[in-house]
């Protein structure tokens, strides 16, 4: 086998990772705080909440268009197969998307029409569903899927099982979580307070899915139990755990001793942690069971043009995505002469 | 070939015309306001006078929801080929697909990283990074124009490929070819004079609203009424005839890389020198006839070839399942050319009404330029159904069969998603158009900046402006 040719997926495994982490983090807080409007009923502090990310959202939402497009470039046997397999899902997905990407502007926009409950309602509920749904489809790829000749060969609900449903709620309540603490850092007085309280509870209820998540993993394939307990393979992942717990009671301290930012990079760490694991567990598959990375790889003259710009592009953009968060850094409150 | 497939085949392709020709109006609208606004603050910075600054904030609301609406119908398209079109992702995606990533990573990021800023970072940037942020967010719509035509022109007419023994797939082999391929110069100048004409026509038509209102209730329209009447009227009158130019180039290029396209747009059958041009007629893509026709002599040899001799292509010279069908292109070209001849002539009639001095106080002038709001952007949608129906029965032009390409997919989950997705867009992007609606229906005030319009995001209003304790961030204007 060519170097070129099996180090460059490697390379572009690392990169779309990368590029999914960074989405769940930065979408993860946009989609919690829509679902935690279920239970922040007050308008004006509604506001305030979508204040918070009223700035940043398009470019958060960008990565996930980038993993999309990522995927379809140097990946496109996995993008055939795996959009294929989750047709339903990723159907919703999108719809629930639509309806909170555009409830930013409309639910402002139609204020006093007697239409504004519909678009609150719309940004609650599409928040939800593209939670539930992106938490189902990763759940999805790590049960794997049917494959004939490359091509999906299962059926449209072959994604729908106990399993899927557990990821689901798990990604709900961890990007709920994910909203509740990175409020708890921009806000004040009255919602702060009430966030705290919501994130413990939130904190609790993802302790809970991730420890019934890493137990059910290994159960689904041999070789993902082998990745876990045999030895030296133990040595390497078992730290991985051992940080959940940590972080954990770090998270409930920052909670209880009023830091303000500690819950959140807690929150984050959670996820980086289980996204870490489920890489180990999947690894060189990247359509499990039956495609690794090698097999579902666009040629190296594709891979290779495009990692070139990505090597450039990447460092730019997040240069000035962290200088559009700079800009909009501090505390927000609620505005003077609002009610 | 079994029935359930081809319906599925249809549903996927009426799927993929009905997404993606809601999505590409918010895209060309964003590249002509874009570069609106920033012409706009560009001329406040520079001259100082504030009708600028109350255009420009008058247009950004606007601007704000199309943008939005942009972001989310078009995620829609980047999952869209994968879905239901796996096969031609598979084959082709080695190139479209990279150029698609090229698209994300240098133009949706630069708009999204920017459009906080010019939406709610007035006050706390200083005029010139706002203006560079403004100037950012537009070159970014430009930039993701440029990509996503060039991957379209690619798929009309390949260059630059091998195509790899066994899988098919296409795999790069010059990316300079590839991009530069023969039609895409030609298509990015058309679309992107398209877009700024959409734009013109929709600002125009508003201008010449509020002017009949005024007239209406027997007063003066305000200054930022007239000059955004005035500066649609300039687009207009130098843009709409550059367009024809573009489009006739275009149609050049056509007729030289995809013959058969032009002879199904034209209605030909048989190929002939001294040809007609058809103003009316039914192709019959079974009779292989073109019923009912009414042709001009000579006219169409003459706009083909620039010479009343020249030869055109007739369909009869192609195999027929290789023609594309005649009887929707005909029509849709038919419009966008009647409606690029009446953008013209609104176009000179405003340099004539400007000469005597009357642009403002002809009512009758308002009354079409209102009429004519849509027809920049109709005429762009009948373009791209041309374009994109004469391309058939091809996804990659010559080489890849649109019937080939389609997703193994079951009929009910096509069935289903296009009901979900006629039913959400009719909602959302109706309450989309319905706000916009709202929005123009009022008019631009002299010191725009000062009124603030309920909860809107405007860019000083403070009542929606996440305001900040951090004592650090008072170094802004």
């Amino acid at each position: 086998m060519m170097d070129f040719a099996y180090w460059l997926p490697i390379v572009w495994a690392v990169i779309l990772v990368a590029a999914i982490s960074i989405y769940v983090v930065l979408d993860g807080f946009d989609l919690g705080i829509g679902m935690l409007f279920a239970l922040e009923r007050h308008e004006g502090r509604r506001d305030v909440m979508v204040n918070t990310i009223a700035p940043v959202w398009d470019g958060n939402e960008t990565w996930m268009v980038l993993g999309g497009a990522t995927l379809y470039g140097v990946f496109p046997g996995a993008y055939s197969t795996l959009l294929p397999a989750f047709y339903l899902p990723i159907v919703f997905m999108l719809v629930a998307l639509i309806f909170r990407g555009v409830a930013f502007e409309f639910r402002i926009m139609t204020r006093g029409t007697g239409r504004e409950k519909l678009w609150d309602f719309g940004f609650m509920a599409g928040s939800g569903i593209a939670a539930f749904c992106q938490g189902a489809i990763l759940g999805g790829v790590v049960q794997g899927i049917r494959v004939v000749d490359g091509a999906f060969a299962g059926g449209s609900l072959d994604w729908l099982t106990p399993f899927s449903v557990l990821c689901g709620l798990s990604v709900m309540c961890g990007y709920a979580l994910l909203g509740a603490t990175w409020l708890v850092w921009r806000t004040t007085d009255v919602l702060e307070a009430a966030c705290r309280k919501w994130a413990v509870w939130l904190a609790a209820g993802l302790f809970a899915c991730i420890v019934a998540v890493s137990f059910w993993t290994p159960l689904l394939h041999a070789p993902y139990l082998r990745r876990w307990t045999e030895w030296p393979n133990i040595v390497a992942v078992a730290p991985v755990p051992v940080l959940v717990v940590v972080l954990g009671g770090l998270l409930a301290m920052g909670l209880r001793r009023g830091h303000t930012r500690v819950p959140f990079l807690c929150a984050l760490g959670w996820f980086f942690l289980c996204l870490s694991g489920l890489g180990i567990t999947v690894w060189p598959y990247a359509v499990p069971p039956g495609l690794t990375l090698w097999d579902v790889s666009s040629p190296p003259s594709s891979q290779f043009f495009q990692l070139v710009g990505t090597a450039v592009l990447l460092p730019i953009i997040l240069t000035y995505t962290v200088y559009s968060y700079r800009v909009f850094r501090g505390k927000v409150t609620q505005a003077d002469g609002y009610h | 070939m079994q029935p359930a497939h081809d319906i599925a085949l249809l549903l996927a392709r009426f799927q993929f015309a009905f997404t993606v020709g809601v999505h590409i109006v918010f895209p060309a609208f964003s590249i002509g306001l874009a570069a609106y606004l920033a012409v706009l603050e560009g001329l406040w910075l520079k001259t100082d006078r504030a009708v600028y600054l109350d255009l420009y904030r008058y247009w950004i609301k606007v601007f704000s929801i199309v943008f939005g609406m942009g972001v989310v119908s078009g995620l829609v398209m980047s999952y869209e080929f994968g879905t239901n079109w796996s096969v031609f992702s598979r084959r082709a995606g080695p190139i479209t697909g990279v150029l698609l990533s090229y698209e994300v990573m240098t133009a949706f990021f630069l708009e999204a990283g920017f459009l906080g800023v010019m939406l709610f970072g007035m006050n706390r940037v200083g005029r010139g990074l706002h203006f560079a942020a403004t100037c950012c967010v537009s070159v970014g719509t430009l930039i993701s124009m440029t990509w996503i035509l060039a991957s379209n022109s690619w798929m009309q007419t390949p260059r630059g490929y091998m195509i790899e023994p066994g899988t098919g797939r296409f795999i790069p082999a010059d990316w300079l070819a590839i991009i530069f391929n023969p039609s895409f110069p030609f298509r990015l100048v058309h679309m992107g004079l398209a877009a700024f004409l959409s734009v013109a026509f929709i600002v125009g038509a508003t201008g010449a609203w509020h002017l009949l209102k005024a007239r209406r209730e027997g007063r003066q329209a305000s200054g930022p009424v007239r000059v955004m009447f005035s500066m649609a009227m300039w687009m207009a009158a130098l843009v709409a005839p550059l367009q024809v130019l573009a489009g006739d180039a275009h149609g050049l290029n056509t007729l030289k890389y995809q013959p058969v396209k032009i002879a199904a747009m034209e209605g030909d059958w048989e190929s002939k020198g001294r040809a007609p041009e058809l103003l009316f007629g039914i192709p019959n893509m079974r009779t292989e006839h073109t019923d009912y026709a009414i042709g001009i002599p000579l006219v169409g040899s003459l706009i083909l070839t620039h010479s009343p001799d020249g030869r055109v292509p007739g369909m009869k010279d192609f195999p027929p399942d290789q023609r594309p069908p005649s009887y929707v292109i005909f029509f849709s070209f038919r419009i966008m050319v009647a409606l690029a001849m009446l953008m013209v002539l609104v176009g000179f009639w405003s340099l004539w009404l400007r000469r005597r001095g009357t642009l403002f106080s002809s009512p009758g002038f308002h009354r079409v330029a209102v009429c004519m709001a849509p027809a920049g952007f109709i005429a762009l949608l009948c373009g791209w159904v041309t374009t994109e129906v004469g391309r058939q029965p091809w996804t990659v032009y010559g080489l890849l069969r649109t019937s080939d390409s389609i997703s193994p997919l079951a009929l009910s989950n096509m069935a289903l998603s296009m009901t979900v997705f006629v039913v959400v867009y009719v909602i959302v992007f109706g309450s989309g158009m319905g706000i916009i609606a709202r929005l123009l229906a009022r008019a631009p005030q002299e010191g725009e900046h000062q009124t603030r319009p309920s909860h809107a995001p405007d860019i000083m209003a403070t009542s929606t402006h996440p305001r900040v304790i951090d004592p650090s961030s008072d170094q802004g204007t």
